[in-house]
């Protein structure tokens, strides 16, 4: 979410910060007055992001390197957290999830963008991008508890096809082997509509002119979408992957709430956000949940990094 | 600067006076309210406090009752150690190992848990609950809780069906296990039991005196899950469940009572069972004048030995203002008819209260057998099965549940069940032996 803003702060900056250069008095205020009203725009997302987002970050930082009593404690949390048994298989399951979902996501809602795009009756076009959409209205608790139904070979409406998969218990269904497939299927389906219909948005940007060019150049609709729509969409992909990975590594609600609901044979120390909330809530010890979250951290910006690089975020047109 | 101001802030509170009754205590406020968490269930203890003693103002808070090991008790103390501030007077909780964490000073804050045995409860009332029904309250020798119900393991079995197919109850788990051989060949479908639960290791090892949960001290436990009690019990689970006899499946699915209602021949299982599935219109609703109960098999010649699962505790919390007021609470709800024998639905641990709570459950002709095996078994429950911190039921869930569901045997799984409990005995600071 940081970095979504910082363009915008950074030109506000540039502009307020250039008052000598010669200009028309009137556009100096016209220019002074539409940077104070960037500020005021930006002032409410900065002061919700430092109580929010930066100060308890600090906070993490500082507790992740102290011990219980507030004295230095240098890597130990670290040390104690990497080495917990339930770390590597956490790191596993996250891992996993990360890559089918993320894979699924970036194909499939390009994919699925593309062809409502490609729908040239309205009201089809309308009406699947309203369905697309309709998941993720329900908040994301209620919709697992949904799928959780779903799952259940004894109450589910597709339980025929759930037979023909060869499951007829939920515990059949809730494999481990099976789960990050499972909670990709669940992110999927909450999140990817919102996603579908920014993509359709940028699709409409996309100018007719430049694809009216390529049809007379003789391009098929798959080559306008590979060599033309998919380049001009790379930054708004690139976009989507930083904050879905964001999201998917703090995986926790699906988890969390499978657990209770499978009476603990999924463990609910299934992902590393579950992890961190047990070494805070239920072993008391909030440095070592701090150092994990610390590490969540960095792994989340590394990851970002790439994606703002190989997506060309920042790059001007 | 953070640290600093909740260190000070959660260090300055719990100056109390000195030790009356063995703990620091806060000052007291009289005809302060109590504030009461109990879970929904629960709740009618709190109401029936109230029409008692109307005199006690009482604030009634429901939470989960931290089941299924959501440690939301746990949680919340600890939330409230950190703030310094907020606990309440009286808690209930679902799990019976609970006292092992509010019995000890956590990151150098007070302990949860109230002693109860220096004089806060007296001890003509401690003496009158059922023999080791306070062993999961007593760490170190000291007394932190008081049990609510009993839960110990008996063996329900339907009398019609058992007639009918002109078979006798087992006395012994290898006559259990051979009987299980002749259903699954003379009556395919029906069943002795399930294994699909995350207590079945505290209704089969338990009985077979597996070694899973030795807690020897307050931070020390015992972990020898491969010897020949553990390999016994789990072949015997092994067989039975491919024989299709015990099933793996949980009596709380929709699954088992579309697949098991009127087909449960048998199911050795805690005292609450008959309330919860047997009886209940919800679950299994099993005709009255059926249901029948016998004591616990035995191992071959062995004395018969058995487990409990869960069997609910109260506390009273070390900070409370009102400590008299909370001691009241506690000794009505575990010892008062108006509560235990009127409308509690399990076992009370009081035994005047069981013995009433009996003759109430007799009286109503629901049972086709004496009630009495579930009072032997109360007796019967084998001290090398211990509470500790952490639920051996979310270990098994985990480990053992899928890997059986996935085609492996228990026989086979002993030794990561081991690891697994070595593990997480560890993280909660125990020395494993």
């Amino acid at each position: 979410m940081t970095v979504t803003v910082a363009p915008s702060d950074a030109t506000a900056v540039a502009d307020s910060g250039l008052p000598s250069r010669p200009r028309a008095a009137t556009g100096r205020r016209k220019a002074s007055s539409r940077s104070r009203i960037g500020y005021v725009f930006v002032s409410g997302y900065g002061v919700l992001m430092l109580g929010f987002g930066i100060l308890p970050a600090l906070y993490a930082l500082l507790l992740a390197f102290t011990d219980a009593d507030g004295g230095f404690a240098g890597f130990t949390n670290f040390a104690k957290v990497i080495g917990d048994y339930r770390f590597l298989p956490a790191v596993g399951h996250v891992a996993a999830y990360l890559v089918v979902w993320l894979v699924s996501l970036l194909v499939l809602v390009v994919l699925l963008a593309l062809v409502v795009h490609a729908i040239k009756v309205r009201w089809l076009s309308t009406t699947l991008r309203f369905v697309f959409y309709l998941p993720g209205a329900l908040a994301g608790a209620s919709s697992v508890l949904l799928w959780l139904f779903v799952l259940d070979p004894s109450s589910s409406p597709v339980a025929p096809l759930l037979h023909a998969f060869g499951f007829s218990s939920f515990v059949q269904v809730i494999q481990p082997g099976h789960l990050p497939v499972i909670f990709a299927i669940i992110a999927f389906w909450t999140g990817a509509g919102g996603w579908i219909v920014i993509m359709y948005g940028a699709l409409n940007n996309v100018s007719d002119e430049t694809i009216e060019a390529a049809r007379i150049d003789g391009a098929n609709a798959a080559q306008i979408a590979i060599s033309i729509q998919l380049p001009l969409l790379r930054k708004w992909i690139a976009y989507m992957g930083i904050m879905s990975l964001a999201a998917g590594t703090q995986l926790f609600v699906e988890p969390q709430l499978l657990s209770q609901a499978s009476n603990a044979v999924v463990g609910n120390d299934y992902s590393l956000n579950q992890l961190a909330y047990i070494y805070a809530f239920t072993q008391n010890d909030f440095n070592g949940s701090a150092a994990i979250s610390i590490l969540l951290l960095i792994v989340a910006l590394a990851l970002s990094a790439v994606f703002v690089t190989r997506g060309g975020l920042f790059e001007k047109d | 600067m953070l640290v600093a101001g909740l260190a000070a802030c959660s260090g300055g509170s719990a100056s109390g006076s000195d030790s009356t009754y063995g703990f620091p205590e806060a000052k007291q406020v009289k005809n302060s309210t109590l504030t009461v968490w109990v879970d929904a269930t629960r709740a009618p203890a709190v109401t029936a406090f109230k029409k008692a003693y109307p005199k006690i103002k009482v604030k009634m808070v429901t939470y989960d009752g931290s089941a299924n090991g959501s440690n939301t008790f746990k949680t919340k103390m600890q939330l409230f150690d950190r703030a310094g501030s907020g606990w309440p007077d009286v808690v209930w909780t679902t799990q019976d190992y609970d006292s092992a964490w509010a019995s000890q000073k956590d990151n150098g804050k007070q302990a949860f848990a109230a002693q109860l045995d220096s004089g806060l409860i007296p001890s003509s009332t401690l003496k009158g609950f059922a023999t080791g029904a306070l062993g999961p309250c007593t760490v170190d020798g000291k007394v932190y809780c008081l049990r609510n119900d009993l839960a110990q393991n008996v063996l329900w079995y339907n009398k019609t069906l058992l007639d009918q197919f002109g078979y006798s109850v087992p006395t012994t788990w290898q006559q259990y296990e051979a009987l299980g051989a002749k259903v699954a060949k003379e009556h395919p479908g029906y069943i002795i039991g399930t294994q699909g639960d995350p207590w079945t290791p505290e209704i089969y090892m338990w009985a077979s005196k597996c070694q899973a949960n030795d807690v020897t001290g307050a931070t020390t436990v015992t972990v020898n899950v491969t010897t020949n009690e553990c390999k016994r019990a789990a072949t015997m689970l092994d067989t039975l469940r491919k024989d299709g006899a015990v099933p793996n499946v949980s009596v709380f699915t929709p699954g088992f009572l579309k697949q098991y209602t009127g087909k449960v021949l048998m199911m050795p299982g805690p005292a609450w069972y008959a309330g919860s599935i047997f009886q209940s219109s919800s679950s299994l609703n099993v005709p009255t004048g059926q249901l029948g109960v016998a004591a616990p098999p035995a191992w071959g010649s062995g004395k018969a030995v058995t487990g409990d699962v869960g069997g609910g505790t109260w506390f009273i919390s070390s900070h409370s203002a009102n400590l008299s007021a909370a001691a009241t609470f506690l000794k009505f709800v575990t010892t008062a008819d108006g509560y235990q024998v009127d409308l509690a639905p399990g076992y009370p641990a009081y035994s005047a209260a069981a013995k009433k709570w009996i003759a109430k459950q007799e009286g109503s002709k629901y049972y086709a057998t004496s009630l009495q095996p579930v009072v032997d078994a109360a007796d019967q429950i084998w001290s090398g099965w211990g509470s500790a911190q952490f639920s051996q039921e979310a270990i098994w869930a985990k480990t053992i549940t899928p890997a059986v569901t996935a085609g492996k045997n228990i026989a086979d799984l002993l030794p990561t069940w081991q690891t697994a409990i070595k593990n997480q005995a560890q993280v909660d600071g125990y020395t494993v032996k």
